[in-house]
């Protein structure tokens, strides 16, 4: 049993946490937005500056073709988190609806959408995003699809469990009996409840959806080698690696590992503003 | 036997899975639109019109889809799973052969992480608030969201091209035959790519066993072991391990999934000739069988995963029989 003797967050943790959220939201946001912004010819080809070590000139280095390495690397990552933003749309969309139906109905439809959930866990996540992307014929579109069809079902068993422990209260049941209808009560009880636990479920889907994408353009099924795209980054680095080039590896993985990890931090810290009992751990 | 029932559920209940998970791979596959006439004979052949078409009629190209599934799950439960078009030989074969390599570079890493996981884990929340604690937590978290294929990078490139510890690549030193190659040279080359594959699974152990034991240095029975003077080793000993290993244990299978995620790109940086590294070049060759056939082992093989959960935790927490008894 915890003791809740202080009875939720100080206003010194509130505004602590609203301070890591907006740093880790500043940074996130400040990637994706430097990136879209950025012109081609912030990373164009340049010879006489091939292979530079990190210097002044340029921080992270420049890569076999003189191309400036911070500049790659911040593009790639903002390809890599609008496709995460639109993962966690989709995938979080469908989570909602899946568990709450799930939910709501219970028999045949429960046990059908639960043995859905488990066939798309069953596969390796990353085979199955492979599977997709060659159905789709590789490329941007195959890596976009992929990601965004398959982070939904963690999302929904939460969602499920969620709306599971509110299905038998009174107020509920009461709406029933008063002749509402299954669907009148998942909009205007069931959603509202979920809605805190699903919102902090679609920022934690962000790193998942951001490595996925990293990992399979790594692997060769992503993005086209011409992108700036992490995963593309990376494994060209292969090839210097043996000759000492540590530098194309090592800051482009630091930027993705920055960025994956902050999204957990926004993400623990708004379960953190919005469950006040485990702001005494 | 009530336990019996409910183990015979989850194996039918997961032999569905398969057979569900391989329709849906085959469909998946049959959309794509690589056709697999030009993966088979090359883009360039001056293959014959004729000649395509016999080939087409003798691989049932033609048959409508649900007749191209029934043949080969017949073929596929028979023993037959078609040729490898990227490695020229049986499916069965390649995916046997392959397999020997993944599960031994698995089972490293898993063993490894489940190990290293755990003691840190336990020593971590048994020291919590401390500076070690921090560190520990601060580490993990790291580790668990660094992604395998870079810290696969890293690795190499600090232990094999900095330090010359471990060699570059591959499963056996160059210039030898199979025969010569002993069980030192495989551990030697298995090495680095075991360790990155443990990073991801050494990070989520340690900060799930950490959590839980901190839940229950917290509740009513660890107060009253205090308070009879036990000290904090002693309760790690009595009360900690024993609440803590079942679900750290169960955990380590759930991450049978990820774990062959992880191969295909801890392999792909290695080149480490296992099933990871076949699945990558299946999906770029275009090689239906092989990707069909590694789809379902993987299948299988997390399956296999959560049987071997479910079956530890009927067998040894003596809780979950009551609970099964109470469902049936």
């Amino acid at each position: 049993m915890r003791c809740r003797r202080h009875g939720g967050l100080t206003a010194n943790t509130r505004v602590r946490v609203a301070v890591y959220i907006a740093a880790s939201a500043l940074y996130v946001l400040g990637i994706l937005v430097w990136g879209l912004k950025m012109p081609e010819s912030a990373y164009g080809v340049d010879y006489s500056m091939k292979l530079m070590a990190p210097g002044a000139g340029h921080i992270f280095g420049t890569d076999f073709m003189g191309r400036d390495m911070l500049c790659r690397c911040v593009k790639g990552l903002s390809t890599s988190i609008s496709i995460a933003a639109l993962a966690a749309g989709v995938s979080s969309v469908i989570a909602l609806a899946a568990g709450i139906a799930a939910a709501v109905s219970g028999g045949k439809t429960d046990s059908f959408i639960n043995w859905c959930i488990d066939l798309c866990m069953g596969i390796p996540h990353l085979i199955l995003l492979i599977l997709i992307s060659f159905m789709l014929g590789r490329g941007t579109t195959g890596v976009t699809v992929a990601v965004a069809l398959t982070h939904w079902p963690e999302l929904a068993r939460v969602v499920r469990a969620e709306v599971l422990q509110i299905r038998s209260a009174p107020y509920v049941q009461a709406a029933y009996k008063m002749g509402r209808t299954k669907g009148q009560v998942a909009w205007g009880h069931m959603i509202p409840h979920v809605l805190p636990v699903w919102m902090v479920g679609v920022v934690l889907l962000f790193p998942h959806a951001i490595m996925h994408e990293a990992s399979i353009t790594f692997l060769g099924f992503g993005l086209p080698a011409e992108e700036p795209a992490i995963g593309v980054i990376l494994s060209e680095s292969m090839q210097y690696i043996s000759t000492g080039k540590w530098w194309l590896a090592l800051f482009p993985g630091l930027l993705l590992l920055a960025a994956v990890m902050l999204f957990d931090v926004i993400g623990e810290n708004l379960k953190k503003l919005m469950d006040p009992g485990s702001a005494q751990e | 036997m009530p336990r019996a029932r409910f183990l015979g559920k989850a194996v039918f209940r997961m032999l569905t899975l398969l057979a569900a998970v391989s329709v849906l791979s085959f469909i998946l596959l049959t959309l794509s639109p690589v056709d697999p006439m030009t993966a088979y004979i090359g883009s360039d052949s001056t293959l014959s019109q004729e000649a395509r078409e016999e080939i087409a009629e003798h691989w049932g190209l033609n048959d409508a889809p649900v007749k191209r599934f029934t043949a080969w799950a017949g073929n596929f439960l028979r023993g037959d799973w078609g040729s490898s078009i990227t490695y020229k030989k049986p499916v069965r074969d390649v995916i046997l052969e392959r397999f020997q390599y993944s599960i031994a570079l698995i089972f490293l890493a898993w063993a490894l992480s489940g190990v290293l996981g755990y003691a840190l884990g336990m020593a971590s929340a048994a020291k919590r608030g401390t500076l070690i604690d921090k560190a520990v937590k601060t580490c993990c978290l790291a580790m668990q969201s660094a992604p395998t294929f870079w810290v696969g990078l890293l690795v190499l490139s600090l232990f094999a091209v900095k330090l010359g510890w471990f060699p570059i690549g591959l499963a056996a030193p160059m210039g030898k035959t199979a025969a010569e190659v002993d069980v030192a040279d495989r551990i030697y080359h298995m090495a680095l790519p075991a360790l990155t594959l443990s990073v991801l699974g050494t990070g989520k152990i340690t900060l799930y066993t950490r959590q839980k034991f901190i839940e229950i240095q917290s509740s009513n029975f660890i107060l009253y072991a205090r308070a009879r003077g036990e000290s904090a080793w002693e309760i790690l000993l009595r009360h900690g391990i024993r609440n803590t290993l079942l679900p750290a244990v169960t955990l380590q299978f759930a991450s049978f999934s990820e774990l062959f995620g992880g191969i295909a790109l801890a392999e792909t940086v290695f080149s480490y000739p296992g099933l990871g590294s076949a699945v990558t070049a299946a999906g770029l060759n275009a090689d239906v069988p092989l990707l069909l056939g590694i789809a379902v082992c993987s299948a299988l093989f997390v399956f296999a995963g959560n049987l071997m959960a479910n079956v530890l935790y009927i067998a040894l927490d003596p809780r979950i029989g009551e609970d099964v008894r109470h469902e049936m």
